[in-house]
């Protein structure tokens, strides 16, 4: 196995230890200390190449960004061929494809972990579900977008819209919301059910009352990041319900929308002769709202660590 | 006693029942996935010519649907992001549950979760403007836009799957392992490599199957670094080369198809290997590690 390194000891017949020269204690190059040494040097340069890049782009697009930002850049109208003026169709067009998300796959995804959590028994069955979660976790984003084409759009004819667009968004969301929901809910102690029960609540009442509660700081974390990651996808929104530019603010569910990743891709891929000042602030929208989510999940999940009473 | 008590009975009823019919919601979307898919996606293997579809050209507009170019992109590129984010991901997990001190976990676990919130569509325009310029002075290439940048772009992308899990798969090993390892003179790195990632194998193999997993499944990042060429190479130079990978090829051409054409069936076709991957891969992920845990279970009873 490549993790055995030269310091342990070769496996050798018992009768050729009895020799001193066979001794791989004696053949070692190295103390296992300096091993040691090295090794542990070596997992800290490996960590710095793995997360300094990130603080790169993070800080790069942070100075090649603010110069585009303003709160003009936000709230305008893009206009001369998306050459100039701002985002504000695409900020709105993500807003609501988060909340079209958030709308379907918050209340599903914590009745599922719920199921998991507190009634499933242990049989193939619930194996079953946990397969099936597993997988859609796993399958790509651009698959989400073909089966949200081939069911929204076509079959029940939603069109390119935002509610099929939200919907598809929703079903690729809901592994992330129902696993840590699921995860959420087993932190919280036993007894607590017990207690409940022996009360005389029946198991709904304890679920509703008790545990949920205790488990909103992690539920909480949870739907955060997941509707982050809903947000910045462009793959399962391409043949839903993205527009390429739109002179309007989309009316109904059933207008097609403008959106934040799928209009950087645009105009940093489809439009030639973009200014990019324009493009690097689009960026720099994007990193803020991943940022602010991510403080925003952090923060509920370290408070609540803080004020936890068990 | 009956009276008092019905009302909460048959709420209790109903919500049980509401809970269990969403508990089962997602085998009824992997199954709806896997039906539509294959509505719309297996009248390509009756609708065009076998041998189309297994050659080596894909030229869509004139009747070429061979998909094993389109396949080879696929791999070449989460091969190439395997060798990026597998030695980067575990060696950060390592250094994370095993040496860091406290203050540089609070440090590097926030970061790694940035780098996993950040959206591909942003990774994939500082490829275009920043990686492929710098790859092709580099490397002195005609173009950056290659498989090589789109690897280490898809190596990026992986690495905070490969963090998360690995780091997990790494605190599920009981604490006593370490102490009876370095009880018996061990030095700390010879307890990392000789027990701790030994007792998480299956835990560090599943880390890496579900961020190739997720590469392979990549979308944006690849199309906009890769080079959109679908030509199957001749040998090992490809990695310099322009690619196309499958994901990338349904996401820049399904807009322009028709529905119902055989070029639309094949995109879904295309659609139904990827879900099949994926399952896999999961599928895998998921008995190594309940297989893990049943072990620890037995061994700490």
């Amino acid at each position: 196995m490549f993790w055995h390194l030269p310091s342990v000891p070769a496996k050798s017949p018992a009768a050729k230890g009895c020799f001193p020269e066979d001794n791989p204690l004696q053949k070692r190059m190295l103390a296992p200390q300096q091993v040691e040494k090295i090794g542990i040097g070596l997992l800290i340069l490996i960590s710095l190449i793995t997360v300094l890049p990130i603080i790169l782009i993070v800080v790069y697009i942070f100075i090649q960004g603010v110069p585009a930002f303003s709160w003009e850049f936000l709230s305008s109208m893009p206009s001369n061929g998306m050459k100039s003026g701002g985002l504000w169709p695409a900020i709105i067009g993500t807003f609501y494809l988060t909340l079209g998300t958030a709308i379907f796959s918050v209340p599903l995804g914590i009745a599922a972990a719920v199921y998991i959590a507190e009634y499933a028994p242990n049989n193939q069955w619930t194996r079953l579900i946990r397969i099936a979660i597993i997988n859609l976790a796993g399958i790509p984003s651009v698959v989400y977008g073909l089966f949200g084409l081939g069911l929204f759009v076509v079959f029940l004819k939603f069109g390119t819209s935002i509610l099929a667009a939200s919907l598809t968004l929703s079903i690729m969301t809901l592994p992330v919301i129902i696993s840590t929901t699921e995860e959420a809910l087993r932190s919280v102690p036993t007894s607590f059910r017990v207690i409940s029960v022996s009360l005389g609540a029946t198991r709904w009442q304890t679920i509703w009352r008790i545990v949920l509660p205790q488990a909103v700081p992690g539920i909480l974390t949870g739907v955060i990041l997941g509707l982050e990651r809903a947000a910045g996808e462009t793959a399962p929104i391409l043949f839903t319900g993205a527009a390429f530019f739109l002179p309007r603010l989309p009316q109904s569910p059933f207008d097609a929308t403008m959106a934040l990743p799928y209009h950087l891709f645009v105009i940093s891929t489809q439009v030639p002769g973009m200014p990019i000042q324009i493009q690097y602030g689009t960026v720099l929208v994007l990193l803020l709202f991943v940022l602010g989510m991510n403080l925003a999940a952090t923060t509920i999940r370290s408070r609540a660590r803080a004020n936890r009473q068990w | 006693m009956e009276e008092i008590r019905s009302r909460p009975v048959w709420k209790e009823i109903l919500a049980t029942r509401v809970i269990q019919i969403c508990g089962y919601s997602s085998i009824l979307f992997v199954l709806l996935i896997l039906y539509f898919l294959l509505s719309e996606g297996l009248p390509a293997v009756w609708t065009t010519d076998i041998t189309s579809l297994l050659g080596t050209r894909w030229y869509p507009t004139e009747g070429f649907f061979g998909i094993w170019p389109l396949i080879f992109g696929s791999v070449i590129v989460t091969l190439g992001a395997g060798l990026v984010s597998v030695p980067l991901g575990i060696g950060t997990a390592v250094y994370i549950s095993e040496i860091a001190p406290r203050w540089a976990k609070e440090a590097l676990k926030p970061l790694v979760e940035i780098l996993a919130g950040l959206p591909s569509v942003v990774l994939g325009f500082l490829g275009i403007l920043v990686l492929s310029p710098f790859m092709r002075r580099l490397l002195d290439m005609p173009t950056g836009l290659t498989a090589l940048t789109g690897a280490i772009l898809l190596g990026m992308i992986s690495i905070p799957t490969i963090v998360s899990v690995g780091e997990d798969a790494l605190n599920t090993v009981p604490k006593a392992y370490r102490e009876a390892s370095m009880a018996l003179g061990a030095t700390r790195w010879q307890t990392i490599w000789g027990i701790t990632l030994p007792a998480a194998k299956s835990g560090v193999i599943t880390a890496v199957l579900l961020g190739l997993g997720r590469a392979m499944g990549e979308t944006m990042a690849v199309m906009m670094v890769t080079g959109n060429a679908p030509v199957l190479p001749h040998s090992l130079q490809a990695i310099f080369m322009p690619v196309r990978t499958m994901t990338a090829t349904i996401a820049s051409e399904m807009g322009e198809v028709a529905a119902g054409s055989v070029h639309y069936s094949v995109l879904f076709l295309i659609g139904i290997i990827l879900f099949i991957i994926s399952l896999v891969v999961n599928v895998l992920a998921f008995t190594l590690s309940s297989r893990k845990i049943t072990r620890s279970e037995r061994l700490l009873s």
